[in-house]
């Protein structure tokens, strides 16, 4: 473990404190505590720049199951730079922000901050870890930490249901997203991201590429919001507006991108990855800000905002990945790698003019108490320092100059022109379609911004709209957001800041197969460059978007305008009230609540798995030459063995079944005896003693022994099933054994007996199975033993008795 | 009377058991029948004593102590993570303890200790979960 795997777990370990410190230091707000954390990371962090920015890499591995290639390796290099800090930097204003925005007194700050330092950590390892399935394993922590945190106010019905949505979608994409990975370790043989990249020419060729592709996608574009999965998002407002902040504008969602951004040298250069990323992300970006202008609620505004320019995003990323398709050293290749300029500067530009617009949405609804705009109004004069955030934050997004929005925006509009002038992947004919989408969300984009400037802060301030008294928030409260609004302006005016330290080694990590040894990308953002078709763009969003927005009045009563949430919903509402009615269909039909209709579907599954398998590989094979004699006690043993057993299907009396039961258990142990195992006997030794105790406890509970009639069919059906199961096991025991003799098969028992004292010191082979060799197994059985007993006893104690609101 | 007998026999029980567990690395044994059988050691007092006396003296909770088992088998295996070795390597030496004189000092004990904890609680939760329901 170095350093730097400390510093990706450290949030998993102050969260283990949290709730120490949120009970004994009762009187500081918890939110000091966590302060500290993000920003000694984002210092920690800020180290690493002169390192990625002179083209290095930073690597640590620690062997985790070394066996199947999984470790955890952290690797630091531009890309992963870029959101470290991000998630650092955004993360010590959010948390200084909601030490101001949740009061100690009346939230449940443990949990809050255990959630939030979860999110964090999961976050670092998303970023910093080089390995698939590591990645994969955050990847779903940042799917349940956000869950956590939108039903952070569990007792309103719209925060869990905006959690489980959330949930269902993001996990969904991340489980297909495990299926492309394990296509890709199918494909390369391992799960080491920069190994997987080295050895691209296999990915590429092989049949697989499309479904590994398409798996992955999934996973991205479910993280990220893209339509049509975009959905979950605004219904993720529901949490806290510092959560909102964090996750929904800086890094959860952008999680998405980073994938798409890390494994462009592996998919880019192919036309399925450009047309989808291209399309998938232009169309959100268009549906995003039409959507945005119909809502009221300025968090909602915001969130399909975000979902717009993460579809912008994502849209230059499938842009610029026709760079690759040009390869190495070539001009036109090189051309293209300014839509992933755009995007990376967007990326961060993005993080900066959202989290401040969250923040001080955040702020106008904790002290005004409400936060739509058809309440809120002239709030100019109130609010000052609110007010002027605001305005710097909005005119970015808008792409005003000279705040950094514009400048990534310029650079947007330039990369859609020049997707017109590809000759590759039939973009003659659809290109065009680029720019007059692109423009068009930009124009509502713009209207938006419009309208939440002027229905939050002009016009007249009406005092009987708010229940509270209004004033401007404390100065804790603005420091995040006056910090977040300054950056916009810096990196507006001073753009080449960034050029060189961040942007630079990020495209380089994009696109590492594009430059020779000691080369560099050409970054150079600025301001003015002349009468071009860009610049012209802008001026039409700005003409058109003001009348647009002048003429609201007209068009604010159609019907679309005042459909306020997305259709889109009413299909996800749709299936997931269809999967509740569907797996109750289901388990009425399955669920019989009797025991022999369960073992008879374990039963005939098992048959017809193993006797498919079995007759698909031609492994029928009974050969009696190794077979030898039986003692005469064994006999004895083995018939009243199989006398208890056919006697009990007679019985009428359950004392006498459950006597019969217990001799079974107790030959079966003096069997374990006979073939040398003492574990197993003693083992069953004691489970039969405990059975006996819950039967006898269970004994008077259970209701009068009754003589069931049944028709013969179903007696003859399930004999042959039962003589089935039987017949099966005693001929996949001799296969087994004749065709481990055929092949020349050592048994594994001489691996162990070899073994056991050498490598884990015990002479009991069977316990040094269990704690050494197979200790995994152990833990996930004590595990499934654990759940077992919670599942007893939530049935027991929570029982229903027919009356609960369910 | 059987209050006395089940005293004594409860203490051999436990005694064995505790040897059973620590047996377990070169003996039968190990931590899940060491559990087995103090999770029946105790079910014997469960059964010779009321439920009311039992419950003040042993005061665990057991469902707590099915995930304290959990948490104590996960840490070992992760601690040998800290170490640069992957999840769950066992670790063994050989020390000279005084009176115990030389003894083998393995990793996988705590890892045992956790098995055997899980399986004394889940044994006792669901046997008393189903004792004490009276519905």
């Amino acid at each position: 473990m170095t350093v730097l795997h400390w510093a990706t777990i450290s949030p998993f370990l102050l969260a283990i404190l949290i709730p120490f410190l949120y009970k004994y230091a009762r009187p500081i707000h918890t939110g000091w505590f966590v302060l500290v954390l993000p920003l000694g990371l984002f210092i920690y962090f800020i180290r690493y720049l002169p390192i990625t920015s002179g083209g290095g890499v930073v690597e640590y591995t620690v062997p985790w199951v070394p066996s199947l290639g999984i470790n955890f390796t952290v690797y630091v290099d531009g890309l992963s730079l870029l959101f470290a800090l991000l998630i650092s930097g955004i993360g010590t204003l959010v948390v200084l922000y909601s030490i101001y925005y949740l009061s100690k007194k009346t939230e449940k700050l443990n949990n809050f901050y255990v959630y939030l330092l979860m999110f964090m950590g999961a976050m670092f390892g998303v970023v910093l870890s080089d390995n698939l399935i590591v990645l994969y394993v955050f990847w779903e922590l940042t799917s349940l930490a956000s869950a956590l945190l939108i039903s952070y106010w569990f007792h309103r019905e719209k925060s869990t249901y905006g959690a489980q949505k959330s949930m269902l979608i993001t996990v969904f994409g991340g489980l297909s997203m495990l299926g492309g990975f394990s296509l890709l370790y199918v494909m390369t043989g391992t799960f080491s991201i920069r190994e997987i990249i080295a050895s691209v020419d296999l990915v590429t060729t092989s049949s697989l590429f499309l479904p590994a592709m398409l798996l992955i996608l999934l996973g991205a574009f479910t993280k990220s919001a893209q339509f049509p999965f975009h959905i979950w998002l605004p219904d993720a407002m529901e949490a806290p507006t510092p959560v909102s902040a964090y996750l929904h504008s800086a890094t959860m969602v952008k999680a998405g991108i980073y994938l798409v951004a890390r494994l462009t040298p592996v998919f880019g250069g192919s036309a399925e990855w450009f047309w989808i990323l291209s399309i998938f992300g232009i169309v959100t970006l268009f549906w995003g800000s039409i959507s945005a202008v119909r809502q009221k609620d300025l968090k909602s505004i915001l969130a399909f905002s975000t979902v717009s320019q993460l579809g912008l995003i994502m849209s230059l990323l499938g842009l610029g990945s026709a760079s690759l398709y040009y390869g190495f050293g070539s001009e036109t290749g090189e051309y293209f790698t300014l839509a992933i300029l755009a995007a990376v500067f967007h990326l961060i530009n993005h993080a900066t003019f959202k989290g401040s617009l969250f923040m001080t949405a955040g702020i106008i609804d904790h002290e005004t108490g409400t936060r739509d705009i058809r309440k809120l109004g002239g709030l100019m004069t109130i609010m000052p320092i609110t007010f002027t955030i605001s305005l710097i934050g909005l005119a970015s997004m808008a792409g005003l100059p000279p705040f950094n929005g514009f400048l990534s925006k310029e650079m947007f509009f330039t990369g859609v022109l020049r997707a017109t002038e590809l000759s590759i992947f039939n973009m003659e004919t659809w290109g065009l379609l680029f720019p007059v989408i692109a423009w068009i969300a930009s124009v509502f984009t713009f209207v938006y911004c419009m309208i939440m400037f002027f229905r939050t802060f002009t016009g007249k301030f009406k005092p009987e709209n708010y229940d509270v008294h209004v004033h401007e928030a404390p100065i804790g409260m603005l420091i995040s957001p006056i910090i977040l609004g300054s950056l916009v302006v810096v990196f507006g005016l001073f753009p080449n800041l960034l050029a060189y330290t961040l942007i630079e080694p990020a495209m380089a990590a994009i696109l590492p197969n594009l430059l020779a040894e000691g080369q560099f990308f050409y970054v150079d953002i600025y301001h003015w460059h002349g009468f071009n078709a860009e610049l012209f763009m802008t001026i039409g969003v700005v003409l058109v978007g003001t009348i647009i927005f002048l003429s609201m009045k007209k068009w604010s009563k159609t019907a679309i305008y005042l459909k306020e949430r997305d259709p889109l919903n009413l299909f996800y509402d749709n299936s997931l009230s269809g999967l509740i009615s569907g797996s109750q269909f289901v388990t009425r039909i399955q669920m019989t609540g009797l025991l022999r209709d369960y073992f008879v579907y374990m039963c005939v599954f098992m048959i017809l798995l193993f006797g498919y398998t079995m007759y698909r590989y031609d492994a029928f094979a009974i050969d009696t030459v190794n077979v030898t004699g039986i003692d005469p006690f064994m006999w004895i043993l083995s018939i009243v063995f199989i006398a208890a057993t056919l006697v009990i299907p007679f019985l009428n009396n359950r004392m006498t079944s459950v006597i019969v039961v217990g001799v079974i258990g107790f030959l079966l142990a003096l069997f374990f005896v006979v073939f040398r195992a003492p574990d197993l006997a003693l083992t069953q030794l004691l489970v039969e003693t405990v059975t006996v105790v819950l039967l006898m406890l269970a004994f008077y509970h259970l209701p009068e022994l009754r003589k069931e009639k049944f028709k013969p069919s179903f007696n003859i059906v399930n004999l042959i099933i039962s003589v089935a199961v039987g017949l099966f096991v005693t001929v996949i025991a001799f296969s087994a054994s004749a065709l481990g003799n055929e092949a020349g098969f050592e048994s594994i028992a001489e691996y162990f007996i070899q073994n056991s004292k050498e490598l884990a010191g015990g002479y009991n082979m069977v316990n040094v199975i269990l704690v050494d060799f197979r200790g995994l197994d152990t833990l996930l059985e004590v595990l499934v033993l654990g759940i077992a007993a919670l599942g007893v006893v939530a049935m027991i104690k929570l029982r229903m008795t027919g009356r609960e609101d369910v | 009377m059987l209050h006395t007998l089940t005293r004594v026999v409860t203490f051999i029980i436990l005694a064995f058991s505790v040897y059973l567990f620590f047996a377990g690395h070169n003996n039968p044994g190990g931590g899940f029948i060491g559990g087995l059988m103090t999770a029946s050691a105790l079910l014997l007092m469960y059964l010779g004593f009321d439920m009311k006396s039992m419950k003040k003296a042993l005061p665990f909770n057991y469902t707590s102590m099915i995930a304290v088992g959990l948490l104590i088998a996960i840490a070992t295996g992760v601690s040998s993570m800290l170490f640069g070795y992957p999840f769950l390597t066992q670790f063994f030496e050989y020390y000279q303890i005084p009176i115990l004189g030389e003894t083998e000092l393995t990793t996988a004990l705590p890892f045992d200790l956790g098995v055997y904890l899980v399986v004394v609680a889940i044994a006792l939760t669901i046997i008393l979960t189903i004792a004490e329901d009276d519905a």
